[in-house]
């Protein structure tokens, strides 16, 4: 689905030719600082290589719409930022900002049980805390439901038993769609358990790639 | 309506007094501004003497070359404080979008308010051209200033939310809608509460000038109207284009967002 030919960004990231396939969990895994999320970054072309190109599905993203392409490769940031307002309001600000039809309350619900915020969707945003903030941030991707996810650190904010159903909910959900995640994780539980493909990232480089077989249905 | 009353330099030496009683005061309480005060009040007198001789001359040869001239000098000044005034966070595409706005603003308005509203005939004539100029100029300039500064710190404190916004999809005018808005209203705010003010809380300096000059109160109220929407015109008009170029040169053509900017 992607592919990185001799992609160098500034100083941070000098990496090989390397391929992301369609429908699989990729994992990002080394250390803070190693240019993980830059690759997430080129990815969706919230940054352009400085030097090579990365190809998305066999074309180069350099001739694809910047604008058009976020809304397909839908990123999940570290720290995601959420909106003054209340849960509905940040739930729908994705679809606003795609120029799609706001959801129903139905729907937004059925979002909200599947990330575990029992909460009012008029309640306003202030009074969550850090990890109630991350999977709201994460329930607004859903709902955008896009083809491939990026996720920076999805679960640092929860904890270890959120964190497990959060994530295999995630895994379930982009299965049943046949979606594509591409993740980076601190956990080595996280990783080990729901990859497909983990590439390890040390100083900008790729330091290894492992296909891991252990999928859990 | 009687004539006014031609001051002295006698007179006007009286006046003087006032300084003198500021310079008493801050020499008594030790604030050290003494030099300030009296190099402002030089350079008032200095000025206005020397614009005064200018008009004059001005007046008494009306031509479009001069008249021009002077228009050119005011939007080169007003632009040049704006630009000296965030020197440290502008960058040369930012810089080029003030210059942009601020004369192409500006330029519509003036011909606009001179052809059309006072119908000034011939169109250079220096005694309308050069004072609804300037006024339609210096407030542009101030509502420019708030503008941009609204926009900068707007870029800098919700960067975040910036690109939240590009990562969900969002469209660079969209992510960056509500700090724009909101640079919009902070630039006209002042001109709209001068309205609000005007004629309750204060006389504005156009219309006591020509009251004291003679003209009748209703001439005069009719040309501050008129003076006052041209102002806010000039000030939206200069603002608007200021904001909607502004704004996309935070990002590239790639709708990235130029991360080394700020």
């Amino acid at each position: 689905m992607f592919e990185f030919v001799n992609v160098k960004y500034k100083e941070i990231v000098d990496l090989p030719s390397f391929c992301i396939e369609e429908g699989k969990v990729t994992t990002l895994v080394g250390q803070s600082g190693s240019g993980k999320t830059t690759i997430l970054k080129l990815l969706n072309k919230m940054i352009s290589p400085t030097q090579g190109k990365v190809l998305f599905k066999g074309k180069d993203l350099k001739e694809i719409n910047s604008v058009l392409h976020r809304r397909n490769v839908v990123m999940l940031t570290q720290n995601s930022a959420i909106f003054p307002g209340t849960i509905r309001d940040n739930l729908n600000i994705g679809l606003m900002f795609q120029e799609k039809k706001e959801a129903d309350d139905e729907v937004l619900k059925q979002i909200l049980k599947k990330i575990m915020l029992s909460k009012d969707l008029d309640a306003p945003v202030a009074t969550l805390s850090g990890g109630e903030k991350q999977r709201l941030a994460l329930g607004r991707l859903l709902l955008l439901n896009p083809e491939v996810y990026l996720l920076d650190e999805p679960s640092s904010a929860l904890d270890d038993e959120t964190e497990e159903i959060i994530i295999k909910m995630l895994i379930e959900h982009v299965h049943i769609y046949n979606k594509t995640i591409i993740m980076v994780t601190h956990s080595k539980n996280i990783a080990e358990k729901y990859s497909d493909t983990i590439i390890e990232v040390e100083r900008g480089r790729i330091a290894g790639r492992r296909e891991v077989n252990a999928r859990h249905h | 309506m009687h004539g006014i009353i031609d001051l002295t330099i006698f007179q006007i030496l009286l006046a003087y007094i006032f300084v003198l009683i500021l310079l008493a005061i801050v020499k008594a309480r030790g604030i050290k501004r003494e030099k300030e005060i009296i190099i402002a009040s030089l350079r008032m007198t200095l000025q206005l003497v020397l614009v005064g001789y200018i008009l004059v001359y001005i007046f008494n040869n009306p031509s479009p070359f001069i008249t021009v001239l002077i228009i050119f000098i005011m939007e080169s000044f007003a632009i040049y404080t704006v630009l000296k005034r965030f020197s440290e966070g502008l960058f040369p595409a930012f810089k080029r979008v003030i210059v942009f706005s601020m004369s192409t603003g500006t330029i519509a308005c003036i011909f606009y308010f001179l052809f059309l509203v006072v119908q000034v005939s011939p169109w250079y004539d220096p005694q309308y051209f050069i004072p609804i100029a300037g006024m339609l100029i210096g407030n542009s300039m101030t509502g420019i200033s708030l503008g941009v500064k609204s926009l900068l710190e707007g870029m800098k404190t919700q960067k975040n939310l910036v690109e939240e916004a590009l990562v969900l999809g969002a469209t660079p005018q969209a992510a960056t809608k509500k700090i724009v808005d909101d640079s919009f209203d902070a630039a006209i705010m002042p001109t709209i509460n001068s309205m609000l003010g005007m004629g309750i809380v204060f006389l504005p300096g156009m219309m006591t000038g020509q009251i004291l000059s003679g003209t009748a109160p209703t001439t005069a109220i009719a040309y501050q109207i008129a003076i006052m929407l041209g102002i806010l015109g000039a000030v939206a008009l200069s603002v608007f284009v200021m904001l909607q170029l502004g704004y996309r040169t935070f990002f590239n053509k790639e709708d990235q967002l130029f991360y080394d900017l700020f």
